[in-house]
């Protein structure tokens, strides 16, 4: 397949996206490396662990670059206008976090504790769940403006998620935060595909009601302050994100959502004021919560002064719960330094519970160093940059409020989750997207990515040839902006 | 809709941006904090990753090893202690154990026994370039095997709680250093449950005998008669007499100062207007109860502080101060100088003592570290002698020897004599508990004179002897035989 179909040449009267390249060839090159490196990392693990070459090398390595030349092949024949970067950086997180889980698989502490053992195996089927629903996604979602259509079911879809884990008999209490939900053996985080659902309703909503929203607005102190029944719907989300905080006592998800909305507020209104609303509620709705939730008080607490946690949790017949978790990643990350120790030579399972998952950052500070996790966050910040750039390109005021929304939500959560065991800001109960092991995060992510590339290709598509009209003037194409 | 899409892309920058300055804070600026936290268990990982280096008593045989930690369940600490003969040395190794932390030299001489010493940097850095293991270097300690091995069996056989201290009192080497009961650090060098139980029994709240105190260092008792020394050393040093043969101004009996309490001697002893010489063999509380009296608190004190009373050692090993006090009345003062009321001493204290008159007046600073070495022997670092001050001028301490040997020859400590050796010695029995209700400590410090003058070591012995008749305890009895098997042992071993 070239990369010059379509080649404009023989429409010389049009101008503007046509003819961009499709980049898939770019991509390939790119999955390549996306696959290559995580099998290198895997072999490097086993080689320090063990000494020896893993046995597992080869099937995991056809595994990962199946599954990522099945996704590439689905993008080629349905998006092949689609963002040549997404796919690469996710397959290369998705394979790194994967070496990673397999590696935390090798510690016997952590098969002691039922937190490692066989999970890197759980995870590959977790991606392939994955990339089958992005498959799924680009092939039944043949444009994102079908989206459109949903717009109140997705709104209803999103409270039955975010709302399952407080159905009793349902909802699973794992270490405080009541985000998960339990059928038999398997355990589902609803929120992370309530994230998606949301960010759908959001666009559809705010791209009806901008207008409103952005005009009848009256001035004060250089702020637009909107109507009052235009404040409804701020009022509603934050309410919500707020029951959220109290009921599911998750403080991640619930800035996740928030943040998200206030963005797509601010980009669909283009109104400041909507910002610095967002930000004195969120605030509010935080120290508010935060002050008489004992959950979220220990969070705040082991995040102002984690040694004391560590003391207090090794102090027997201190009431309360007190977890060593925080210093144990800080002393992870310091321990790590500039270079790591290097794959498999860390001590990370000292961190214990949710080593793979929401910590799995401080395996990667310890073991491949500042170097690694600067890499790692530029990667995140890449995928972030190239949502963004979609938004930009997208022609339709729903692409682009759907693009932003998912893109901001991803960052936010980079940053809620990275922040938290860095220790810049309180923990909460997160996974980073595409490493941390667990099933809801990667299949959900995965669909994120398929979402953002259907409206990337859509954007990059170059425009429909006007039909030869012979009578006409040379037509003026306006470069969509 | 673009301008604000391009805000929210500069917003999503600075978040990541924030990352990566926190990232570099803590991986950077806070790295080696975090990394060498007592706290980070990976401290405790390393110092177990390669076998440690040895302790070695003097003349190279190693009170220490290492071995390889059984593979079986959750220990992530490859290598593990182990100490030969581990009661009779633990008051000099100390432990190093992986779940309970290190102690004494295993602790103070980390660095050099992991290898991770900067002293180590240039071994280190050709270990890592050449591929090997880290190695640890050595720690090579004065302590003579055979004296410690006479003092602690010495203590074993008598079977109450006590402690030997020898030193060399020419140079201020520890020869002995020995506490009874003792505890194998052996037993809970590892982290399985049987160490945890090991540790649990050998805690004080388990056992009231609470084997882990050193009492060699960090125990002080009062040093009841062997303390008279120190006051005759006080009465020489500031010309109260002159001599050994002088008569003193001892009334018999005789009320203490400032009240209505006579101090009484033990027994009928010849005491009145005794000479110190006298005086010292019959162990008169009169003569130098008066003593203390007359010179008063602060010259006292002096001559203390001089012996090195009031002041923790580092062996480097960190002894307890012993004490003299400084606001006393004179009957206070009275009965701290013959070793009673406040007046408490280590027996490494009452051993500086000793050493301190055999060295003629001249005591040393005293240490049990003689040098440390790399992996492949070389010498690190060497302790060298350290004067630490000079509570007699030789003159006096030659009359002091003069006295102290007149008691191993005819007093109260003829236990301790050894032939062909001339041996100085002091008894003590010193009372403790209300009213006198417990069992007191028996007391022996001494020092041996070869016939070239030389003076090889100096000894203090404490026993607290719970099982014997309070009436047979005298320092005579039970310390001074023991004090003459490390004297002999001492001067065996330099032949």
């Amino acid at each position: 397949m070239s990369s010059t179909t379509n080649s404009p040449t023989h429409h010389t009267s049009t101008i503007g996206a046509i003819g961009a390249p499709s980049r898939r060839n770019t991509e390939l090159a790119l999955l390549v490396f996306a696959v290559a490196i995580p099998v290198f990392a895997y072999a490097n693990v086993g080689l320090a662990i063990d000494g020896q070459v893993p046995a597992g090398l080869l099937s995991y390595g056809l595994g990962l670059g199946l599954l990522a030349a099945v996704a590439h092949l689905v993008v080629r024949k349905f998006a092949p206008y689609a963002d040549p970067l997404l796919l690469p950086l996710a397959t290369l997180l998705n394979g790194l976090g994967l070496v990673c889980i397999w590696r935390l698989d090798q510690s016997k502490l952590l098969q002691q504790i039922h937190v490692a053992g066989g999970k890197a195996t759980n995870q590959l089927i977790y991606t392939a769940m994955g990339i089958a629903l992005f498959v799924a996604v680009l092939i039944f979602l043949k444009d994102h403006r079908t989206l459109q259509r949903y717009t109140y079911i997705s709104m209803v879809a999103a409270l039955f998620l975010l709302l399952l884990p407080l159905v009793p008999g349902l909802g699973a209490d794992v270490y405080g935060a009541k985000i998960w939900i339990a059928i038999g053996s398997f355990t589902i985080q609803p929120g992370e595909f309530a994230k998606i659902v949301l960010a759908v309703f959001f666009a559809g909503y705010l791209m009806v009601k901008r207008d409103a929203l952005a005009l009848a607005s009256r001035r004060f102190m250089g702020l637009y302050l909107p109507r009052g029944r235009d404040l409804g719907p701020i009022l509603v989300v934050w309410a919500i994100s707020i029951l959220i905080l109290v009921f599911e006592t998750d403080l991640g998800t619930s800035l996740l959502f928030f943040g998200m909305f206030v963005i797509m507020l601010y980009v669909a209104t283009e109104r400041t004021s909507w910002i610095v609303f967002g930000l004195l509620m969120s605030a509010a709705g935080a120290i508010g919560v935060a002050s008489f939730e004992p959950h979220i008080k220990v969070r705040v607490q082991a995040w102002l002064d984690p040694m004391r946690e560590y003391t207090l949790s090794r102090t027997p017949g201190v009431p309360g719960v007190h977890s060593d978790q925080l210093q144990q990643a800080l002393w992870a990350f310091g321990s790590g330094g500039t270079l790591g120790t290097g794959w498999g030579q860390g001590h990370s399972e000292l961190i214990r519970f949710a080593a793979n998952s929401d910590f799995i950052l401080a395996t990667f500070g310890e073991e491949l160093g500042l170097a690694g996790i600067m890499a790692i966050l530029l990667i995140y910040g890449l995928i972030v940059e190239r949502g963004v750039r979609t938004a930009l390109a997208a022609r339709d005021p729903f692409g682009k409020l759907l693009a932003i929304g998912l893109s901001g939500a991803f960052a936010l959560q980079v940053f809620v989750v990275s922040g938290g065991v860095m220790g810049l800001i309180p923990l909460t109960g997160m996974t980073m997207p595409f490493l941390a092991y667990g099933g809801s995060s990667v299949i959900a992510n995965w669909a994120l990515i398929g979402v953002l590339i259907r409206i990337s290709d859509t954007a990059r598509r170059p425009a429909p040839a006007p039909a030869a009209n012979p009578d006409a003037e040379m037509t003026q194409v306006v470069r969509p902006s | 809709m673009n301008k604000p899409l391009r805000r929210i892309a500069i917003f999503c920058g600075l978040l990541v941006l924030t990352l990566l300055l926190r990232d570099n804070y803590l991986q950077y600026v806070r790295a080696d904090k975090l990394k060498d936290d007592p706290n980070n268990r990976r401290v405790t990982i390393a110092r177990y990753a390669t076998p440690r280096g040895d302790i070695i008593v003097s003349g190279g045989d190693p009170i220490t090893g290492s071995t390889l930690t059984s593979k079986t369940g959750l220990n992530d600490l490859k290598y593990k202690r182990t100490y030969k003969n581990g009661p009779m040395w633990a008051p000099v190794t100390g432990y190093a154990s992986q779940a309970f932390g290190a102690t004494q030299l295993e602790s103070i001489e980390d660095g050099i026994l992991t290898g991770d010493d900067d002293r180590l940097f240039f071994r280190k850095t050709l270990d890592m370039i050449t591929g090997k293991e880290q190695q640890g270097g050595n720690v090579v300690t004065t302590l003579n095997a055979a004296a410690q091995k006479a003092a602690y069996d010495g203590l074993k056989q008598r079977g109450g709680k006590g402690a030997v201290v020898a030193l060399d009192p020419s140079t201020g080497k520890i020869l002995a250093l020995a506490s009874y009961p003792s505890y194998d650090p052996s037993s809970f060098a590892g982290n399985t449950n049987d160490d945890a139980a090991a540790w649990k029994k050998l805690q004080k709240k388990y056992n009231p005998n609470d084997p882990m105190l050193n009492r060699a260092l960090r125990e002080t008792y009062p040093p009841g008669s062997t303390f008279k020394v120190v006051t005759a050393a006080a009465a020489l040093e500031n010309g109260k007499y002159t001599s050994a043969d002088e008569k003193t101004d001892s009334p018999l009996p005789w009320t203490m100062p400032g009240t209505t309490t006579q101090l009484k001697n033990e027994g009928n002893i010849p005491c009145e207007n005794a000479t110190m010489r006298v005086a010292l063999q019959y162990s008169c509380n009169t003569v130098f109860g008066k003593i203390g009296a007359d010179l008063g608190n602060d010259k006292m004190l002096a001559e203390a502080k001089k012996f090195g009373f009031d002041a923790e050692q580092f062996t480097p090993v960190r002894s307890s101060a012993s004490v003299f006090s400084d606001d006393m009345n004179q009957s206070q003062t009275a009965l701290s100088s013959i070793g009673q009321y406040n007046t408490a001493a280590t027996p490494l204290q009452m051993a500086m003592v000793a050493s301190a008159v055999a060295n003629d007046g001249k005591l040393m600073k005293p240490y049990m570290v003689d040098s440390l070495q790399s992996s492949n022997l070389d010498p690190v670092a060497t302790t060298k002698p350290e004067e630490l001050s000079r509570p007699l001028s030789p003159k006096n301490a030659q009359i002091l020897q003069d006295m102290m040997q007149t008691v191993v020859e005819k007093g109260t400590g003829t236990r301790a004599k050894i032939d062909g050796v001339t041996v100085g010695g002091k008894t003590g029995t010193a009372q403790h508990g209300v009213e006198n209700s417990e069992n007191p400590y028996a007391w022996f410090i001494s020092y041996a004179k070869l016939s070239d003058g030389s003076s090889p070591v100096a000894v203090a012995v404490v026993i607290e002897d719970e099982s014997a008749n309070r009436d047979d305890i005298s320092g005579g009895g039970l310390a001074a035989p023991i004090a003459k098997n490390v004297m002999e042992a001492v001067i065996d071993s330099k032949k």
